[in-house]
This record gives structure tokens, sequence and C-alpha cells, in this order.
């Protein structure tokens, strides 16, 4: 998101030439750049956005994505993988679904979501197929190596596990908060 | 963009549940963010017609109205709208009704007066967004009907979809029909208009003309006769009112009508105000006036475009906005209706720059279908009605389209990518129904791209719409089959057995958030050069944090303000600070933070020992130093090997007095990237010996300046290799001791790997040491 309206920039060097990052999309760049594959790797990381904070939403939060880059990854990998986390972290008894989507950096696009049998499906993040043109931009042949990413908010995953409804709870360090955990 | 579930079935027979239907939307990638069964929720809701009006005795903003429900009889209603007239027919929530919001009405008192029900306004029943005053319905009504049959409305299902910026043909039912008559496997037409042509042709009748063709791919211009401008049917307004849109006029309804069912957007002319009968489309020179339909006067740059008249006056903003002088207005007779392709770059900049941004002007943005001009001029006929009819012929004007592309699509590439076992066969059984039509060739297919999907430029593209019309769910999960394994890397491994460490040790993580208010590093004791942020949201977050410090501290502030104290935290995070030399990015490092309030220095000494012990650092010294912010003696420098990584001690007690703390505090600050990169962790064992050991305790007076670190080093040389251990067990001042001196006593084990010492030899240790200390410290030996 470069749009100013979005981001939070620094004062540092050209005017409005550094800024904090808004997602933690660019570090699959630098991994493809400075790794050869087959790639394999998890980044979470702390991100920035010009949000007013409220119950949902804070300037400061946690995003986490995964890049796999390797010959013949497929979308059934990537759904597959979805799947094997979702019911790694939540619970056997929870499925995940994929449902097209639209983000500029991969394709085919997909938003998944998860539910606990009965329940509502609810959308946790998103991913796809790396790009053929991102690939490319990282210095990799996309008729050679083919992956997917995946990428979600940690801090929303942290309140629907244990039933936080506010989002700046997590920032308060309220010490009655704090002993809980 | 909202869709009706009727408009829907003039385009396929969609058939299932609106719940279903509502899914395989979502699947085909149009998630449902609302749904809504209109006509259901009217019930209960009757035509009344207002008898009369007066001001409640007691309430300047509630009126006494008096409504004829439908039996005659006089119906008293407490009402806070006052845009009714005696004779208007209005909607009336009966007694017992639900409401859309789930709002039960019943009889009761508003300030001492009864009412019978509640008078509605257009968004309380769903019917558009008004909320301003009560709907006032048309003059045929009668009270007593039912809303619902009064105003034509069935029982219907709106859905409210989420259309991604890839799917310009989504932003038409007809776009949307096509994708859920694909998923249902039915048929999918777009009904040919009935429409008559009568009189002159229209090239007799106007003129256009494209001059700047990389604004506009093609302009189309019809004339449109036989209209009187009047309001709309009520089933048109009804369904561009349910799609969001404000019924005004038939001519404008039925463009909007038009725009919302085929994705093409119009604008039409009074063809009377058009000088010359001409249109011609160039880019507007800098500085060029108009006044828009709004009234407002507007300056354009050379990057805008307008299409202007025979006297080369602009008349309208091209895909934004058209001009008020050739409005329609009750007095046209003829319509010149211009439907165009603009090159969709010109137009989001132009409708972001001058703020005016419309559905017209989105659609524009994201690519419409220049092919369906034609049908959708002759359907905006066939909707003003049996009366109006067009002039034969259009005036075609093509500047610069987009090529139509062409792709080839390797069916080893769709399988290679999706996972799946499809061929050619399948591939073109998925492709057709959305209107990518293909031919086989070789091991491939060679794909047109239909012109409605201007999103589609690549191989990669098509494949996603494979996978999307296949359907997501039906692609197998499977894993990848790597040989790799996951690890994480050591810095990674250290930074999960700090935090495990020290909570063990019983601290609680804090994770404040890292921007700071200006002046509260200055409070902190640290130096005023935090980064700035440019655009903050709120002063109060607008220093980046060059040290965990001042955030920890503020966490103090808050808790005791809310009486709770003696908080034993800690933080790992980055802080952020200027560089020596100028860099690419600012120095972004992490540090570890503790704080223990209502803790000495004492305390914290041990938090640091059981993390060092941890992490495998068994060789630090705590060295007498205190940097800004820390208690002047209280505090120590930590060096590892060597190098200085951290501080522990005390809070200065004037810092804690500017963050309000009424607790001492005692805090450790360590960088970790300096200190994870000193070697550690590997531990070799270290034989001890069987061989049984002497202790010898030695107290020596000293001065008060002389440290009790420099005594014990001075013993630890002195005594060599044969002293395991070294402890100062004592410090003590006071009668027999003389003032300015005080009395330091050690006790020393002596043990050899290889044998029992001597008591010679014990012997002769304890008097060199003796001697050395004597000698270098004037120390007196005490017994």
């Amino acid at each position: 998101a470069r749009d100013m309206y979005d981001t939070l920039y620094v004062e540092y060097g050209d005017p409005m030439s550094t800024l904090l990052r808004t997602h933690t999309s660019p570090v699959q760049i630098r991994v493809m750049e400075e790794e050869e594959p087959p790639i394999y790797s998890i980044m979470p990381g702390r991100v920035f956005r010009s949000d007013t904070a409220d119950a949902t939403h804070m300037p400061v939060f946690h995003q986490i994505e995964a890049l796999v880059v390797d010959r013949d990854i497929t979308f059934g990998d990537l759904a597959g993988t979805i799947e094997v986390f979702t019911s790694a972290y939540f619970g056997k008894d929870f499925e995940s679904r994929l449902r097209p989507s639209y983000f500029p950096f991969t394709e085919p696009s997909a938003e998944f979501d998860i539910r606990h049998p009965g329940g509502k499906w609810l959308e946790l993040g998103g991913c796809g197929m790396v790009h053929p043109e991102v690939l490319k931009a990282g210095g990799l042949d996309p008729e050679e190596w083919q992956g997917f990413a995946f990428g979600f908010g940690l801090d929303r995953l942290a309140l629907m596990r244990h039933e936080i409804d506010d989002l700046r709870e997590l920032f308060r360090n309220d010490y009655r908060f704090l002993a809980q955990f | 963009m909202k869709v009706l579930l009727s408009w829907l079935k003039e385009f396929a027979p969609i058939d299932g549940e609106p719940d279903l239907i509502g899914e395989q939307l979502s699947e085909l990638g149009l998630a449902v963010e609302n749904m809504v069964r209109t006509g259901e929720h009217l019930e209960g809701v009757v035509v009344a017609k207002i008898l009369d009006l007066r001001p409640h005795p007691d309430a300047d903003r509630i009126q006494i109205v008096e409504v004829d429900s439908g039996d005659g009889q006089p119906l008293q209603i407490c009402c806070g709208a006052f845009n009714m007239s005696p004779g208007d027919f209005v909607p009336l929530a009966t007694i017992g009704t639900i409401m859309p919001n789930g709002m039960e009405i019943s009889r009761r008192k508003l300030r001492g007066e009864w009412s019978n029900g509640m008078l509605c306004s257009g968004a309380e029943i769903d019917l558009g967004d008004d909320h301003d005053g009560i709907l006032i319905l048309g003059s045929e009504s009668e009270q007593g009907t039912p809303l619902a049959d009064s105003l034509g409305i069935e029982s219907d299902v709106l859905y409210d979809l989420e259309v991604n910026p890839n799917r310009p043909d989504a932003m038409a039912v007809a776009g949307v029909a096509r994708d859920l008559a694909a998923y249902q496997k039915i048929p999918f037409k777009i009904p040919v208009p009935k429409v008559s042509e009568k009189g002159k042709d229209v090239s007799e009748i106007l003129k256009a003309e494209i001059i700047s063709p990389d604004l506009c791919g093609r302009f189309a211009v019809r004339v449109i006769d036989g209209i009187s401008i009047q309001d709309s049917p009520q089933w048109l307004k009804n369904r561009i009112t349910a799609l969001g849109m404000r019924p005004v006029n038939n001519v404008v309804d039925v463009s909007n009508y038009v725009m919302l069912e085929l994705g093409q957007p119009s604008h039409t002319f009074d063809l009377g105000c058009v000088t010359g009968s001409e249109f011609k489309v160039r880019w507007a020179a800098d500085g060029e006036e108009i006044v828009t339909l709004d009234g407002v006067a507007r300056s354009l740059t050379e990057q805008d475009g307008v299409v202007a008249d025979g006297s080369d006056l602009p008349i309208g903003i091209a895909g934004v906005m058209g001009g008020v002088s050739t409005e329609i207005s009750e007095s046209t007779s003829t319509v010149a209706l211009e439907m165009a392709w603009w090159n969709p770059a010109v137009i989001a900049k132009t409708s972001r720059w001058l703020g005016l941004r419309s559905e017209a002007s989105a659609r524009f943005e994201r690519g419409t279908d220049p092919e369906i001009i034609d049908m959708a001029m002759q359907r905006f006929c066939e909707l003003l009605g049996p009366e109006a009819f067009l002039s034969p012929g259009i005036i075609d004007t093509k500047g610069h389209l987009p090529a139509g592309d062409k792709i080839k699509v390797r069916v080893s590439r769709v399988n290679g990518i999706l996972g799946t076992d499809l061929d050619q066969k399948d591939i073109l059984q998925i492709l057709d129904p959305i209107g990518f039509k293909g031919e086989s060739v070789d091991h491939d297919i060679d794909v047109k791209v239909p012109s409605f999907r201007p999103d589609t430029s690549s191989e990669i593209d098509v494949i996603e719409e494979i996978a999307r019309i296949y359907g997501y769910e039906r692609i197998v999960k499977t894993v990848p089959k790597s040989k790799t394994f996951g690890s994480l890397t050591l810095k990674q491994s250290d930074c999960r057995l700090i935090r495990t460490t020290m909570v063990g040790l019983g601290l609680d993580e804090a994770m404040p958030i890292p921007f700071l208010a200006p002046g509260e590093l200055e409070n902190a004791g640290l130096e005023s050069d935090g980064i700035k942020v440019a655009n903050p949201l709120v002063a109060e977050e607008s220093i980046m944090r060059s040290s965990l410090r001042p955030g920890l501290l503020k966490t103090l502030t808050y808790n005791e303000s809310h009486r709770l104290t003696g908080l034993r935290l800690f933080e790992l995070g980055h802080v952020y600070r200027q560089p020596d030399k100028f860099q690419a990015l600012p120095d972004e490092r992490e540090q570890l933070v503790s704080i223990l309030a209502g803790s000495e220095a004492g305390e914290i000494v041990k938090i640091w020992s059981a993390l060092a012990d941890a992490l495998g650092f068994d060789d630090y010294e705590l060295i007498t130093d205190s940097p800004p912010g820390f208690h002047a003696t209280r505090t120590s420098r930590i060096e590892v090997q060597g190098v200085t990584v951290g501080f522990l001690g005390e809070i200065d007690p004037s810092v804690l007095s500017l963050f309000e703390v009424n607790e001492r505090v005692a805090c450790l600050e360590v960088d970790i990237d300096d200190l994870l990169s000193i070697p550690h962790g590997h531990r070799s064992y270290a034989p001890f010996s069987r061989y049984p050991s002497s202790d010898i305790d030695l107290a020596f007076e000293v001065d008060e300046g002389v440290s009790s670190n420099e005594v014990k080093k001075c013993l630890q040389e002195q005594a060599g290799p044969l002293l395991v251990d070294i402890r100062l067990f004592d410090i003590f001042r006071g009668e027999p001791v003389a003032e300015g001196r005080r009395s330091l006593a050690f006790k020393l084990r002596l043990q050899a790997d290889d044998r029992t010492l001597t008591n010679v030899e014990v012997a002769k240790v304890h008097r060199e040491c003796i001697e050395s200390v004597e000698k270098k410290f004037s120390a007196k030996l005490r017994s």
C-alpha cells in the first residue's frame, strides 16, 4: 500500500523516501533475492499503518507470511499446507477453504477461511501462487521455479483464540491482562 | 456491487435457494458481504393518507399526524419528521410490525400523546438510503394497500458483492449472471432489445470526431426521439434504488439502469443545446473551464479529457461528469446518447484529482467493454418505453483500443500450476461459458480473451480463470514433497530462549507500542535524537523509540495510576536510531530491557545472572558505571569477554519522578545484537578435582577507595592455578576498623587436580597472598 493515506513515513533522507512497512510481503522479495531456491520460509513481523486505534485496528500490529518456492509446487500444495496449519493450530476438527480473490502479487489468488463444525466461516488471510512477474523480480525463472505464499494477521488470531474483545488490550500492558497469559 | 436475484434471472435460468446461490457467488470469487431478502420485511407496512398535521403540545421536535390507514377512520401517529403535507401518501408501519432492524412497533405514548404506529423513511424500510424525512409515495397510491403491493415490490433477494479490481465485468448484473450460469452449467444470454427506428439517419443529424485517440478508444452517438421527461416506472425506480442509485427522471434513471445491467455508462445531451450538433473528443487545454451538472465551475488540465461542441467549447468532462449547458431538462425533446470507451488511466487520474468519483467513473477506471455499446444503446431506448425510438444509424468513431489478446495456454502448465489433471477438452469446456473461446493447437490452447475482461493479459491470468470455474475446492489438497526441514536461526533460537528464561524467572512480557511522544526520550534521560514520524496520527505517537526504557516506564506509569505496583516486566524488541554515517535505512537493533518495580539493584543482578547462565555466557564482569537515566551509583556496566553489552542497576530517581513512578525500579538493558554476536552457548565439560580442597579465610582492612574487585583480582593472580574458588563473604565497618577504612573478608578454596595439597603448600599460598595484598593496597590483615 504505497497510498499516502495508509502509510507512515519517517523523516529520514529525502522527504517521503523512507517508510514503515505496511505489510510483511516485501520480505518475500528480499528472501528470493538473497536465497537460492528451494525456499521454505516463514516471515513473522511487525507492520505499521496509519490507522486510528480502536477495538479492531492499531497503527502497529503483526503479520506472518509463508513463502515456498521450489520445482513443482502447486495450488493443491497451497490448499493442503493451509489445511495442515489450520488443523495443527486450531484443532483437528477445524477445516479450511479457499475462495477466489485478487492480490497484485499472486495468481491465482485466494482468501482462506476456517470453520469449526457447525460454525460460520471466518476469514483468516490471503494467499495464492506467486505471480510469475514477482518471481522474475526476485531473480528467478518462473519456468523453472514456482511457489505459493500466504499471510495473515497474528493479533487477530490471538484475539480469536483467546476471545479477547479489544485489540488495544494487547498493547496496553495492564497488569491484569498480562497476568492472565 | 449489489445485484438482485430477479434481475440476474433475466439472463439465465438460475436455480436454488438464496443461501446456496450466495455460497456459489462466493466460490466464484464474488464474496457476498450481505444478503437481504426484500419484500418480506415489508409485512405490516401499509400505505396511509395524511389527513391532518398539528404540533405536539409538549414537544417541539415531534408533530401529531392523523392518517387514514384504509378504514376511513383517523389514526393518531406521533412523528419526528416535518416534510409531509395533508393529502400525501406515506408508509405506515402498523402495530406488531417487525422493522428490518428488529424493532417491534407497539402502541406507545410520546411525551403524553399516543402513537399508534410509525411513519417510515425510505432507509427504515430498506428502500434506499434516504433517512431524512418520511418517504412520500406516488399520488396514485391508495390508503390501506400493503406497501409491497403498492410499490410492486416482489419477494426478491439483494446480494451485496465484493468485486475485486480484476473483475470489471462483475460491475454489471449481466456479468455476475454470466459467472453464475457458468457455475450452474446453464445457458446465459443477454436478450436482444426490441426497438423501433424512424426518421432521418443519424449522420444527417449530428457529427462526432475523436481528436485525441489516446484519450478515447470508441466514441459512439445515437439519437433518441419521442421522449418526454417524466418519472420512471415504479419497477425501474425500485431496481436502481435497491442497487444504491437515486431516481431522478426517466432519462437519467435509464442511463443508470443500463450501466448497472450491462456495465456501460452513458451520457445524454439535449441535442438542441449542442452547438453545431457536433461532438469533438480531445484533451482539455490547460486551464480550460466548464460548469458541470452539479453547478460547480471547474478548471481542467491537459491531462483531462473533454467532449466539446461545434464551437470547440467543452460540454462534458470525459468519463466523469457532463456539463450543465447541455443538460437534459423538461423541455428536451431530442436526446443525443453517448456511449464511449475511455482510457482507464485517464479517468482514474481525472476523477481523483477533481474529487469526482461516481459509479460511471469507477467502471471506466477498470475498463469497460467496448463491444457492448451497440446493444447497450438499443437497451437504453427499449427501457424508455414504446413511444421512444432511435434514429437509424450510429455515429461511431474509434481511437486507440487495447488489442484483443490471444493467449497461448499450455495444458501442461495449467496442470503444473494447479495440481490438476485436465485435458484440452476439459479446459475448453471450462472456459467457454465465461466467454473465453479457445481452440486446440498441438498440446496447447489458443484462447481469445473476451472484450469484457481487460484484466486478463497473460497465460497465468487464464489459468486463474480455469481454476476459478473448475472450483478451487475441487483441487485436491496435497503437501509439498520437499526433503528439506525447517529450523530457526541461532539468533531466533536464542531470542526464544531469552523469552522463556525471563518468563521462567517470573517476569511478564510487555509490548508497548514503539512510538513515543516528544520529550519522553529526554525524560528517560536519553538523547532527544529519536527518528520522527513524518505523518503521525497523533503527536503522542510521533517519535520512534531509540530504547525500550521509556515505553516500559510508561507502562509502570499506567499501571501505578490503576494502583497496580510491583510489576516485573521485560520486553525484547526493536529500537531505531540515527546511524553514525548516512546509510539507506536507519539503524534498527534488538534490545532487551527488564524492569522490576519495587526492587533494588541486587534483584536485577540475579535476573541477569540467570539469563547469562541460560544463554551460556560464563565470562562477564559488572563494572561500576552509570549511563544517563540510570542511578548514579547503583548501576554497573555489563562487559562480556571485554565487550560492553549493556547496563544494569536502578533507574535514576529524577527519571522515576518524571514518569510519576513512586517505587524504586531496578533495570536491565542489553543490546541483543551485541550480546548474541559474542560466541556463547557451547560448553565443554571441565573436569574438577577428586582430591580434597583446603579453605583459607583472609580478612583485610583497606581504605574505602580500594574496590573489592581489585583485591579479589590481586588474590586470584597471586594464588595462581591452585585457586578454584574465591568469594567475598563479608564487608565490615566500624570499631575496631579505623575510620575511612573497611574490612573485606574473602574465602579462598585451594585444590590440585592430581594430589592432596600438603600443609606446606597451603601455608605458602596463604603467606604470599597476605604479602601481596598488604603491599599493594596498604592493607592490614585482620586476625
